[in-house]
């Protein structure tokens, strides 16, 4: 730390004597080094901007985030989401993020958003309303962002009030490659989905409905594959249907809805590697 | 508060923006005749001194228990989340306590410029923020809770071990830069829409990694620890960081505070030495002080290094009007 200045009390009465050369180097040099840290802060604060000009990770956010801008606006980046999820399907971003260091996102793949904290925790649990049930008026809304209904939870159909307080999607399933999906090919699926050391967890309501458990520890036997229908969370967001081939013949295919949130459990759930069926994060619904 | 103190007051805060401290115009009568004598230099004295001097440097009462609340407020967080008590939730940005929200003053006003819609739970745990500091010194966040402020004290360490062995040198900067990154990051908030220096807070990075576990983005840190061991003293606390000049001007009329008492002062200097920001210690200095008790202003970290170094007791923890009380 400087020192302080020589003291003035020494002043002549005709004004400060000049600085010595040395003072006036010393000075310069301080000033250079001042700009310097400047410089070094400065730039590695701006530096947070080049992942958003190249805009390659397109990232899920958890149920209820804003619109991304405003999402990187108002996300504290305290993790307070990341804390209240039951399967742990939220991570933080890391430095590749830039300004998106620190705030949160699901990786669908390895583990989705199954809802099953039926309250939508993340939300709740957001101090400054990055994730909201309800988005404040002034944002506006992306067209086909909006859910057209609340999404009905499959798991608490049977409970007096069976809808999911969510009013936004956070995306959109789409199947990427038909050509390799079982149900499209008619195959069936016996086995551990994504192997015996997939860490991703699941609701199982038949198993307990407040413990997720592994999807390792529930191996499924199916004649025909449905997994993706079979474990959508939402009430009416993705079924089987008889669709027609380009060559007119008819055949299954998973098929997705209007009600799809983009929670990813189908992506999770896929069995083929890679996945047939991803979300496409902040996709809306386009009818 | 007598009119001296009352400048002092004032200046301090311009003390904190960046000025550099300045000799003071006006001295009360009886700190004057205590300068006076004092400059009747005592042998005896000074030999006293010489051996409190000595004696003093095994005194580390207040950094420890500053080291134990750090690491244990740090370690709530990290408990909070791994054993999943609940106690602390979140991290240092914005967490609750048993569900009471908390969140920190700089990061709310980076989110509240960026995003400029306020909800309900960000006001309440700001306010709680504000109050809690402003009752427990301001400043003292840095000391107390902080992690960067440990690591940098670690890393400070080294710094000074180095330039015992004139390897490196302290090159200082210039202190009006903190304020220059507070109105900087304030505007880049509020024009660009991202809380950018959310980003680069090594308070936030460390706070993060030592809840979720470590990423990248400890890289920063690493650097800013690298520039401050080789080439300036704690620079980001000093010179840059503006969550300190967030807390300092709630510290402005916080009670907490460390008090000089001129009369016992020997003037050998070691606490401008151990002081993070010893231009709010210039009061120590022979001559200075305005008044014969003066308290120290309000960019103080309140982290008691120069409590423990002070061989004669003449620096003291105080808590305005309640020494009064008792």
């Amino acid at each position: 730390m400087s020192e302080s200045k020589p003291a003035d009390s020494a002043k002549p009465p005709d004004g400060p004597p000049p600085p010595s050369r040395e003072r006036v180097r010393q000075a310069r040099r301080r000033w250079l080094r001042t700009i310097l840290l400047t410089g070094g802060v400065m730039g590695a604060a701006l530096s947070g901007f080049l992942p958003l000009v190249y805009a390659r990770t397109k990232r899920l956010r958890p149920p209820g985030a804003l619109d991304e801008k405003d999402f990187l606006s108002s996300c504290i980046k305290c993790g307070q989401c990341v804390q209240v999820c039951p399967v742990q399907a939220i991570k933080l971003a890391d430095l590749v993020d830039g300004v998106g260091v620190g705030t949160p996102y699901i990786d669908a793949r390895e583990q989705a958003c199954d809802f099953s904290c039926d309250a939508v925790q993340c939300i709740l649990a957001c101090p400054t309303g990055s994730l909201a049930y309800k988005k404040p008026a002034f944002l506006g809304s992306r067209k086909g962002a909006k859910l057209a209904a609340a999404p009905i939870l499959k798991a608490k159909e049977k409970d007096a009030e069976p809808t999911l307080n969510l009013s936004e999607r956070i995306g959109v399933a789409r199947l990427t490659r038909p050509e390799a999906c079982l149900a499209i090919q008619g195959k069936g699926f016996k086995g551990q989905v994504r192997g015996p050391s997939f860490k991703g967890r699941l609701r199982y309501m038949e198993v307990d409905r407040w413990k997720p458990i592994g999807v390792a520890e529930h191996p499924y036997d199916l004649a025909e594959c449905d997994l993706c229908v079979r474990e959508c969370p939402v009430k009416g967001a993705i079924s089987i249907e008889t669709v027609f081939a380009p060559d007119g013949s008819k055949r299954k295919s998973p098929v997705v809805h209007e009600p799809c949130v983009g929670c990813g459990v189908c992506e999770m759930i896929c069995p083929v590697e890679p996945t047939c069926i991803v979300v496409d994060a902040r996709e809306v619904w386009n009818t | 508060m007598n009119p001296f103190l009352k400048r002092r007051f004032f200046d301090q805060i311009a003390v904190m923006f960046g000025r550099e401290p300045k000799k003071p115009a006006a001295i009360s009568e009886p700190a004057q005749q205590i300068h006076v004598l004092k400059r009747a230099t005592n042998k005896e004295k000074l030999q006293a001194a010489t051996l409190a001097h000595e004696r003093s440097k095994k005194v580390h009462k207040w950094r420890n228990r500053r080291w134990a609340v750090l690491i244990v407020a740090n370690l709530m967080f990290t408990f909070s989340f791994w054993l999943d008590i609940q106690i602390l939730e979140g991290a240092l940005t914005a967490s609750r306590f048993v569900g009471f929200h908390l969140i920190d003053l700089n990061s709310a006003l980076q989110v509240m410029l960026a995003h400029k819609h306020i909800i309900v739970n960000l006001v309440i745990g700001t306010a709680t923020v504000f109050v809690l500091w402003l009752i427990l010194g301001g400043r003292s966040f840095c000391s107390w809770v902080c992690p960067y402020h440990l690591v940098a004290e670690w890393a400070e360490k080294i710094h000074l071990y180095l330039v015992q062995k004139k390897l490196v040198t302290d090159q200082n900067i210039d202190r009006r830069l903190r304020t220059l990154s507070w109105i900087v990051f304030a505007m880049l908030a509020l024009a660009t829409g991202y809380t950018m220096f959310e980003s680069i807070s090594p308070t936030g990075i460390l706070s993060r990694a030592l809840i979720y576990g470590p990423g990248l983005a400890l890289l920063w840190v690493l650097a800013l620890l690298v520039f401050e061991v080789f080439f300036s003293r704690r620079a980001w606390c000093r010179y840059a960081c503006p969550i300190g000049l967030t807390y300092g001007v709630v510290g402005i009329l916080s009670p907490v505070r460390v008090k000089y008492r001129l009369d016992s002062c020997f003037h050998e200097g070691d606490c401008r030495k151990v002081c993070l920001v010893p231009h709010v210690l210039d009061t120590v200095i022979k001559g200075r002080a305005v008044d014969t008790e003066v308290p120290i202003g309000p960019d103080c970290t309140r982290c008691g290094l120069c409590v423990d170094t002070c061989p004669t007791g003449s620096l003291t923890f105080d808590v305005k009007g309640l020494s009064k009380l008792l």
